[in-house]
């Protein structure tokens, strides 16, 4: 008898109604792909483990709060997830090197590089794309100040003469815009960094 | 040099797994996590 292969999204659903034991199916389908994925990355047992039990953790809130909204893209969504978190671990500890554990001394580990390798420049452009998904998300007059402050590089006095509003009132739509940038940052628990 | 520069990665991370007990934590966790639906608010709670 041909066993049938219960896709993820049927998974997700149940689990969401109540079934605790699709969890279980998801994390033993998934297991190995995402922790080699964070390993790679951290390339520490102790660490990996830590970000794979934090990254299901944020999966486990997720669908439990009704918060899922990819369905059917269950693994890239948990390996985004991970990913965050990587590039949060190392933001907190402010490293990233990359040992090999092989015992020999490697110059390259202490060594930095300030110019940004395609590692970099991918998460840079990732961010960058990110801020601009966000930045979309404000209300009209305050993306507008924000649009010609940031990226325009106006004053916030061609910027009062532009749109015909105080500098008073251009700075204040400056300052909601950036209190609501973060608001939407820490709610959906968005990790910008390079 | 050669040997430490050459080596490939992936090929000695795809096969690794977390612990068992990893994944027990998580199993149990999400057993006890609810989330309880208030007036204005989600609340979320840790039933041991």
């Amino acid at each position: 008898m041909q066993r049938e292969l219960i896709t993820d999204a049927i998974l997700v659903s149940n689990y969401i109604q109540g079934q605790e034991s699709a969890l279980e199916t998801l994390v033993i389908r998934h297991k190995q792909r995402i922790y080699s994925f964070i390993y790679s990355k951290v390339y520490d047992k102790d660490i990996a483990e830590d970000i794979f039990q934090d990254t299901f953790i944020k999966v486990i809130r997720t669908l439990k709060r009704g918060a899922y909204n990819e369905e059917g893209k269950f693994l890239p969504w948990v390996m985004r997830i991970a990913h965050n978190l990587v590039i949060d671990f190392f933001r907190k500890s402010n490293r990233m090197p990359k040992f090999d554990n092989a015992g020999e001394f490697s110059i390259f580990s202490v060594l930095s590089d300030n110019t940004l390798n395609a590692e970099k420049s991918m998460i840079k452009d990732q961010v960058e794309h990110d801020v601009r998904r966000l930045v979309d998300e404000l209300p009209e007059d305050q993306k507008e100040v924000l649009m010609m402050r940031i990226y325009q590089d106006m004053s916030f006095k061609e910027i009062s003469e532009r749109t015909g509003v105080s500098i008073n009132t251009a700075l204040g739509r400056m300052r909601y815009a950036l209190i609501n940038l973060r608001k939407i940052i820490e709610k959906h628990n968005i990790v910008l960094t390079n | 040099m050669a040997k430490i520069y050459s080596e490939n990665s992936f090929e000695k991370t795809k096969n690794l797994k977390p612990k068992k007990e990893t994944i027990e934590f998580l199993l149990n966790y999400s057993k006890a996590y609810k989330v309880v639906e208030g007036k204005h608010e989600k609340y979320d709670m840790l039933l041991n």
